[in-house]
């Protein structure tokens, strides 16, 4: 007997429905609202073939894997693959940038929509996870959806494994032959003008910029007339807070810190594992730089410009504090 | 344009590089006389090419007569080896051949009133190899670090050479070219009897990204360079980039990581009992890769390198022997794959219904 025939036969019957379940209201959402998707154009129809979805999945995937298998995919002279990219880091970094972290991004339309551009930001965090999430940022948030060029310390080059997916991710190290040729290449190129000093500080100073070496950044972008969009980064001060920093431990490992924090290194693996602080990304309106090709190497415009770069992210940073006054909110 | 020159030395015409360019240069009609200077002869196969090539079999100690009583016009200094030979001495006898030999050439080279050109052979080596260079090297990029391969350091040493002789001799084009390691569907190598290997190791977790240049590429390219005037530095590569792993899945072979400390112990063993298969040039090249810009060959010669996707291709084409993951496999085992779930997913499916209905 069904549920439907069973309820016929009660007396006393009368056409009831239970309510719709109520409109959801998030009340410690994990999701802030402008990330709620646009409802989603209806799914392509079924393919003629007969195949469901999970068929196409399938046959996606054996596909990918046969030319990762075959060495049918291209890569660029940095070592860019942007395939596995796609295919596999982006993926993952996503569930981390959305679900984890609820980032929020704000002056996505300072980025230029092509052409060349130096996007530069604030480092911090520990590792530089912040790095990744402004390169899923870009290409989530961007109309263009572009691959952001990051330019890394040569200690992540010098590392074995570390220093392939690096570069298949997009990365070179951080020098001006490569950044130039990135940006006269029309890249996108992402710098952390402070470097290990950024992401080895305590939590402390938190959210004080340090120091932005020679500004060889800058000589890059006017060499090549690239306008530099500063961007300020909230929310990876508080993944991983250093409390102190073991210096000698550090000297002995060749790295140029070793953190304390909260959790590592007294929980082992488990203290990797970042806080879920909130984060806000916000772009600042670009500064152009093409009418000052000619002052590259005169270092009282290279220092002033990073200086400008260096006091709108540190301006852009409070302002971004004081939308957030809950690292940890949703 | 200045004419092209009636006498030309070539040096090192033993090796299959070296037959090539004098059998190319003694068959253009506009060069009178091929002097091949080698002090070994050349293997059988490759004597046929030597036709209409005067061979004088005598070292680079020979070169200083040689090159002033013939009066050359052009030197064309290929006598390079990148590997050492177990049976013609190895390591000693690569660089008394690479650096001594380099110098005596130029030193003759500089003592013949009636030359014009050089031509000398480099290597894209010569940027070394290390954690902080650039992704891609210019001819202006200045090697960070000295390499630790024979090969490479020689290379450093034979540039510095031709340095000086620039300097002392400004009058003579000279012409140094960094060649990309060579491949085709001919030339045998270091590097393409490694591809060759069904099982090839590789370093682990590292992924080089490599360049070639096809050999008929750099044949012309040497060719421009002694009958036209090119003086100058240029890197010769194919365009565009493979990974070391892509390199070896596209030529259908199995790599095999090692760690680093592994591959250079095995192959310091390997060079004990006197195969070489791989030294430290390879290491060095395996764990930082070496990309060049070629845009300076591309404007000065006016002609483009066919691209490394394409060179590596024509290998592949000739070393089908020995592949074991091939594209074609792959595709056959996709669609085995794809059609086993369909067949099951079509025996599974009435199935459920029917015991449904039970």
């Amino acid at each position: 007997m069904s549920q439907d025939e069973f309820r016929d036969m009660l007396p006393g019957h009368t056409d009831f429905q239970l309510p719709g379940p109520p409109p959801v209201q998030r009340v410690n959402g994990r999701r802030p609202v402008p990330e709620k998707p646009a409802p989603r154009p209806a799914p392509p129809a079924e393919a003629d073939d007969g195949l469901d979805v999970w068929d196409r999945r399938v046959a996606d995937g054996l596909a990918f894997l046969r030319r990762r298998l075959a060495g049918a995919y291209e890569v660029d002279e940095f070592g860019f693959d942007p395939e596995l990219a796609d295919a596999l880091f982006h993926p993952v970094l996503k569930l981390l940038y959305r679900d984890w972290f609820r980032t929020e991004v704000f002056g996505i339309e300072n980025v230029p929509a092509d052409g060349s551009g130096l996007v530069v930001g604030n480092h911090s965090g520990t590792i530089a996870l912040d790095a990744l999430m402004l390169t899923v940022a870009l290409r989530d948030k961007h109309p263009r959806q572009r691959h952001l060029r990051l330019l890394g310390a040569d200690l992540v080059f010098r590392m074995p494994v570390m220093s392939e997916l690096a570069r298949a991710a997009g990365a070179t190290v951080a020098c001006n032959p490569d950044a130039e040729r990135l940006m006269n290449s029309g890249q996108l190129v992402g710098v952390f003008p402070e470097g290990f000093k950024g992401i080895g500080k305590r939590f402390a100073d938190r959210y004080k910029l340090q120091r932005f070496g020679r500004g060889g950044f800058v000589s890059a972008a006017l060499r090549t007339g690239t306008p530099i969009v500063p961007v300020a980064i909230v929310g990876a001060e508080e993944i991983y807070p250093i409390l102190a920093d073991l210096k000698p431990l550090a000297r002995l490992l060749g790295v140029p810190y070793f953190p304390v924090t909260p959790t590592f290194p007294w929980l082992g693996p488990l203290g990797m594992v970042p806080l879920p602080s909130k984060w806000l990304i916000q772009f600042c309106p670009p500064i152009p730089t093409a009418h000052l090709t000619e002052f590259a190497d005169d270092p009282l415009v290279v220092y002033n410009l990073a200086d400008q770069v260096r006091e709108t992210i540190q301006a852009t940073l409070h302002e971004l504090l004081e939308k957030r006054p809950d690292p940890f909110g949703p | 344009m200045t004419s092209p020159p009636s006498v030309v030395v070539v040096t090192g015409v033993s090796r299959y590089i070296g037959a090539r360019v004098a059998a190319r240069l003694a068959a253009d009609p506009r060069i009178d006389r091929v002097v091949g200077l080698d002090p070994h002869d050349p293997p059988a196969g490759l004597l046929g090419l030597l036709d209409g090539v005067e061979r004088i079999r005598a070292d680079a100690r020979a070169a200083t007569e040689a090159i002033a009583d013939l009066g050359a016009e052009a030197v064309v200094h290929l006598a390079m080896t990148s590997v050492p030979d177990a049976q013609h001495g190895g390591r000693a006898a690569m660089k008394e051949q690479n650096v001594i030999g380099t110098m005596q050439v130029l030193a003759a080279a500089q003592g013949a009133p009636g030359l014009r050109k050089l031509v000398v052979r480099s290597s894209t080596a010569a940027y070394g190899a290390s954690f902080r260079d650039p992704a891609v090297f210019t001819e202006d990029t200045e090697p960070r670090a000295v390499p630790r391969g024979s090969f490479a350091r020689d290379i450093l040493d034979i540039e510095g050479y031709v340095r000086g002789f620039r300097r002392r001799r400004p009058e003579v084009a000279a012409t140094v070219l960094r060649f990309a390691p060579m491949i085709s569907s001919s030339a045998e190598t270091s590097l393409t009897r490694y591809f060759a290997q069904p099982v090839v190791p590789t370093v682990l977790g590292r992924d080089a990204r490599l360049q070639f240049v096809h050999a008929d590429d750099a044949l012309e390219i040497l060719h421009r360079s002694v009958t036209e005037d090119h003086p100058g530095t240029f890197n010769v590569a194919g365009s565009g980039v493979l990974m070391l792993s892509q390199a070896v899945r596209r030529a259908g072979r199995i790599s095999l990581p090692l760690p680093e400390s592994a591959l250079s112990a095995g192959a310091a063993l390997l060079r004990n009992l006197g195969v070489e298969q791989i030294g430290m040039d390879q290491i060095d090249l395996f764990v930082h890769g070496r990309v060049v810009d070629t845009t300076r060959l591309i404007n000065e010669f006016g002609f483009t390198p066919r691209s490394t996707v394409a060179a590596f291709e024509d290998f592949i084409q000739a070393h089908v022997a020995g592949s074991t993951l091939t594209a074609d496999r792959l595709a056959a085992a996709e669609s085995a794959i794809l059609d086993g779930i369909r067949r099951v997913r079509a025996a599974a499916e009435p199935a459920p219904a029917g015991s449904e209905r039970s």
